[in-house]
């Protein structure tokens, strides 16, 4: 259909592995998705901790235990950095997403986005607080 | 119109980055404590096994552990694709069936509270 079209017909070329290096906004975008591999991985990792606490004392405690080391502690503080990334990238696009409107006025970005931030500081300090952090 | 299954995934995804944004920060500040040796007494057994047992602590594990892991499921989904992996059918089978099975597996742990 394409030869029929034109017959030079203009290719952009994309490398498929190597496209994102091309622009700063591409690498933050994949900054963006990388993420999800730590989001995804603590939570299963919550998930094995809630089957742990289901089999008895014995068996979350010894979870517990397993949690301790140098490579769970850099686990945990790469899942922190790339999940607060996650959280302010999302808190700033979803006045996009969802553009709330008031007769014939938007409510402007800025107080969707904080009232997100504000939910997140409650939610966080509600959690803490929950797991006697302070 | 074509039949397309894709308002369904992006919502749970949408749903997903939402809940996660909220909860997931607090939560790995939480069991950072706990790798670095100074678990919190909010982690004891006791304390985590009451909450987890009442109707409402149940429903609040689930809800984050099911909308987290299918959102985390479903950008892996597309991480794959932006990465050069364009086997798209097998890569969204494995994602979503991780996710199915972290679900089932975490309602079954809380039946089992």
């Amino acid at each position: 259909m394409g030869e029929e079209m034109s017959r030079k017909p203009y290719v952009r070329e994309v490398p498929k592995h190597t496209w994102f290096f091309r622009h700063p906004r591409y690498m933050r975008y994949m900054a963006r998705e990388i993420t999800c591999i730590f989001i995804g991985a603590y939570t299963l990792l919550l998930v094995k901790g809630l089957g742990a606490l289901a089999a008895g004392q014995a068996a979350y405690e010894s979870f517990l235990q397993g949690l301790q080391g140098t490579g769970s502690v850099a686990f945990h503080v790469a899942t922190l950095v790339l999940a607060i990334y996650h959280t302010v990238t999302w808190f700033n696009v979803t006045p996009k997403a969802l553009p709330v409107q008031i007769g014939e006025e938007f409510v402007p970005n800025g107080v969707i986005a904080g009232a997100h931030y504000a939910g997140w500081a409650v939610i966080s300090a509600a959690v803490l607080l929950a797991a006697g952090v302070f | 119109m074509a039949k397309s299954n894709k308002p369904i995934v992006w919502g749970l995804f949408a749903a997903g980055g939402t809940v996660s944004a909220f909860v997931i920060p607090a939560l790995v500040v939480v069991t950072l404590l706990a790798a670095l040796g100074h678990a919190p007494a909010g982690l004891s057994y006791q304390a985590v096994h009451g909450f987890a047992s009442h109707w409402l602590g149940k429903l609040m594990v689930f809800g984050v552990m099911f909308f987290s892991l299918w959102g985390s499921a479903h950008r892996l989904r597309i991480t794959f694709y932006d990465f050069g992996v364009r086997a798209d059918g097998l890569v969204a089978t494995v994602v979503y069936l991780v996710a199915a099975a972290g679900s089932v597996a975490t309602a079954m742990y809380l039946m089992q509270l």
